[in-house]
Parts: structure tokens; C-alpha cells; sequence
């Protein structure tokens, strides 16, 4: 296992995070002027579709934040990676919010769609349900404490079982519904135009950029706990065998 | 490997024997489980029959944290991990054997369960090959999985509650798979129940793959 360097800031902040923080406030501002007056409601779902600005970013953030935790996961089994175990750490962090987020968006943007906050028959909406709980389950286990490698090693194997159990949740969900209510890929498809489609592209890549800011920001500080862990083991460590030193040279 | 995961397997159906575990409280556990379903739905005997295949599900998968919980506890106590480890049996075959300890058991429960809701339920069964295979298959992967989160959880604090976490989660497929083709063994539902022991099977092999992989480094790191 490598040891992260003593010498890193105490804080989390940078010239680079600073940027990207201005980026991400001025994108949510431009996204909610778009999405509320430039945008026109939909023939069928009038201002409710205005929901996908943020649902759409969401979802697709947290299926890119879980891919991270999957390879941290994968690194830290294969190589002891401690960089890529804190990266997959922040990201599934990162992506339980991002997936709660798809959820709830979700759920209300169904009740007028729909006619129903929850649909059993959808498939994708139970595998992201499960993929949530699966994820809150990895959060239980790196807050179980214990040795930091072993709840590294806890952690990594559970994020690779969600991993590959997560396309066979979504086939069970698919066979067991069959049926969905859910749309098609809204980009895919090509039923968004101007306007509409140029301010759900543009939430993607601003909830991308506040993704990478707190990726940044989770990281460092994961990065800082973990130096303090250890630094307060190396310190016990020093002080005990100073105190053997001592002991020995009185005898 | 295959002579090792006998001796384990033996070994944990022995304690389990011995301490009648299983018997004097998993079997009656379970039985409350269906008695309580009964009360919840009202006694009502249509409504019942209907959700007689999922409730007998829910119930075995409640079981199966029990046993799994169960099964761990073995290993953890007196340091018998560390034994099981110095004594130099493969962590795959220590695996594979404590798994088919835990899906022995959870086959004897469901037998109990297969009963209970014939007779509390008034379920009919109409194909017993169907019924009887979904037990086998969906066990052994409820096993597979339970036995590797089992191993992961063993020794940290609150382990009880971290475990069906873990757990139920990762076996909605089983859940789903089951049920369905317990619709069609007991004939409540229009479905194919056979085609839905593929997914059981694939579920299985791909957990007992993963638990394989991984036991080993759980049982040496954790």
C-alpha cells in the first residue's frame, strides 16, 4: 500500500477548483434562465418537461460516477491503488446524490406524466432504485471502521458485485415488467429541438463540471483524512518505541 | 478442492446439528413470517393465493440473512478463521463448503415453507419439477451471495444490520426469478416458469464466480 506524502495543503481549494466553481454557478444560472423562460413547454407535458434539465444530467452523472467507484474498485483489488480507492470513495458519495436526485426528479416528474409518482412496470426506474440501495449499502461499508485496508478491500469487492449484478438486475426488472412507461433515450430519439435540446445538453455538461468539482474537492478531502489516519498511526507508533527506547536505556 | 469444501460443508452442518440452531429457531422464525403474512392480508384466501409465491420468497430471503449470519458467526468466534486459514484449505473450497452448508439449511426451511403455504395458504401445487428446481437454484445463488457478504461483514461492528443491506439488494433478481416461476409451479399466474430459472441459474453461477474470486482476500484482509 502506498502512503500518500505528508506534505500535502490543508485545504481543498485551488486556482483550478475556484474556476471550475465559477463555471458551474454561471452554468446553473444560464441553465435555469433557458429552461424556465427561453425554452418552450411541451405539446403533451407543457412545463413539466422542464424537469429533464435536470433529470436527464442526473441520471447519466450517476451512471458515470458508479463507473468510477466500479474501476477505483478494480484498481484498489488489482494494484492497491490508495489514489483510485478515495476516487471511488468521492464518486460513489458523489453518485448517491446524483441517483437520489434522478429519483426524486423522477418520481415528480411522473406524477403529472404519469399520473403516478412510482411505476413498478418501469424497468429503468426499479434499476436505479436498487443501484441506489445497492450504493448506500457501500456507504454502510466504509463507515463500518476497522483497519484501512480491510475496509478498503470491503468496499471494493462491494462495489464490483453492484457492479456486475447490476445488468442483471435491470434484465429481471426488463422480463418482469414487460412493459415500460419510460421514454426513449430523449437525445437519441430526436423528438427535442432548438431550444429544449440545447439546455438539457448544456445541464450535461454543467453537471459534469460540478461532478469534476466535487470530485476535486471529495478526493482531497478523503486524501486528508486518510493522511490524518495514518500520520496519527505513525505518531503512536514513533511514541511507543521512543518510550521502549527510553525503558530499555533505564534497565 | 472438491474434498475440502465436503470437510467444510460437513464441519458446519455438524455445529449446526449440534446446536439445532435451524431447527429450534430459523424453522419457527419462518413459520411466524407466513403466519404474519396471514394476519397483514386479512385472512383473505384469494388475495393470498395471489401473493403466495412472493411472500414464501420474502420469507426465505429474510431467513437467509439469519443463516448467513449465523454461518459467519461460526467462523468468527475462537479465532476459527485464522484456524481455517493456518490449516491451508483453499479459500474457494472453505467458500463453496460453507455455501453448501448455508443452502442445505435454507432447502430444509423451505421445505417447512412449502407446507406452510399449502396448508395456511391453501396454495395447490401443480408442478412439482418446476417447484423443486427453483428451490435448488435460487438457493445456491441466495447462498453464494450471502456466504461472500457474510465473509465481507464478519468481525466489524453492526454487522446485523449492514448485512441486509448488502444483501437483499443484490437479490431482487432472485426475488423476481422465484416468485415467477413459483407463479406458474403453483399455477396462479400465466407464465413461463422455466424460462425464468435461466436468470436464477445466471445469477448463481456469476455470484459463485465473484464469491470464488474474492473469498480468499476478504478471509486474509478482513
Amino acid at each position: 500500500m502506498t502512503i500518500p506524502p505528508t506534505d500535502v495543503a490543508a485545504h481543498t481549494g485551488s486556482s483550478t477548483t475556484r474556476w471550475l466553481g465559477l463555471a458551474v454557478m454561471a452554468g446553473v444560472v444560464t441553465m435555469f434562465l433557458l429552461g424556465f423562460f427561453v425554452a418552450p413547454e411541451d405539446d403533451l407535458m407543457a412545463d413539466s418537461v422542464r424537469m429533464i434539465f435536470v433529470h436527464v444530467p442526473s441520471a447519466i452523472l450517476t451512471y458515470v460516477a458508479f463507473g468510477v467507484t466500479a474501476v477505483g474498485s478494480l484498481m484498489w483489488l488489482w494494484k492497491r491503488s490508495v489514489w483510485w480507492d478515495i476516487a471511488a470513495h468521492a464518486a460513489a458519495e458523489i453518485g448517491v446524490v446524483f441517483c437520489g436526485l434522478t429519483l426524486v426528479t423522477g418520481s415528480i416528474w411522473g406524477r403529472p406524466t404519469w399520473n403516478t409518482y412510482w411505476e413498478w412496470g418501469d424497468v429503468r426506474l426499479v434499476t436505479t432504485l436498487i443501484l441506489f440501495l445497492m450504493m448506500v449499502g457501500y456507504l454502510a461499508v466504509r463507515s463500518m471502521g476497522g483497519d484501512e485496508a480491510a475496509v478498503s478491500t470491503r468496499a471494493a469487492i462491494v462495489g464490483l458485485i453492484a457492479a456486475v449484478n447490476l445488468p442483471i438486475v435491470n434484465r429481471s426488472v426488463e422480463w418482469w415488467a414487460d412493459r415500460t412507461l419510460h421514454q426513449q433515450s430523449s437525445i437519441t430519439d430526436g423528438k427535442l429541438e432548438d431550444w429544449t435540446l440545447f439546455t438539457m445538453v448544456l445541464g450535461i455538461v454543467v453537471w459534469a463540471m460540478f461532478f469534476l468539482w466535487a470530485m476535486l474537492h471529495r478526493f482531497r478531502v478523503g486524501w486528508l483524512e486518510r493522511q490524518l489516519r495514518v500520520g496519527d498511526l505513525d505518531e503512536a507508533i514513533a511514541a511507543r518505541r521512543a518510550e521502549a527506547v527510553d525503558a530499555g536505556g533505564d534497565a | 478442492m472438491f474434498r475440502d469444501a465436503r470437510i467444510v460443508a460437513a464441519k458446519d452442518l455438524q455445529i449446526e446439528w449440534r446446536s439445532r440452531v435451524t431447527f429450534s429457531q430459523v424453522v419457527p422464525f419462518a413459520t411466524l413470517v407466513l403466519v404474519l403474512f396471514g394476519f397483514a392480508l386479512d385472512a383473505n384466501r384469494p388475495v393470498l393465493e395471489r401473493a403466495t409465491s412472493g411472500l414464501f420468497w420474502i420469507t426465505v430471503m429474510f431467513v437467509s440473512t439469519l443463516a448467513v449470519q449465523r454461518s459467519t458467526s461460526i467462523e468468527t468466534s475462537d479465532g476459527a478463521r485464522r484456524a481455517l486459514l493456518l490449516a491451508g484449505i483453499e479459500p474457494a473450497a472453505v467458500y463453496a463448503g460453507k455455501t453448501a452448508a448455508v443452502a442445505v439449511q435454507l432447502l430444509l426451511v423451505q421445505v417447512v415453507l412449502v407446507a406452510g403455504v399449502v396448508v395456511l395458504f391453501g396454495a395447490e401445487i401443480e408442478a412439482w419439477g418446476l417447484l423443486i428446481s427453483t428451490c435448488v437454484v435460487a438457493t445456491v445463488g441466495i447462498a453464494g451471495a450471502g456466504t461472500l457478504f457474510g465473509a465481507l461483514v464478519a468481525g466489524v461492528r453492526a454487522r446485523e444490520t449492514v448485512l441486509p443491506i448488502l444483501l437483499l439488494p443484490v437479490l431482487a433478481p432472485v426475488l423476481i426469478g422465484a416468485t415467477r416461476a413459483f407463479d406458474d409451479a403453483f399455477g396462479s399466474v400465466a407464465v413461463d416458469g422455466w424460462s425464468w430459472l435461466g436468470l436464477l441459474a445466471g445469477f448463481g453461477i456469476i455470484n459463485l464466480v465473484l464469491g470464488s474470486l474474492s473469498y480468499g482476500v476478504l478471509l486474509e484482509e478482513t
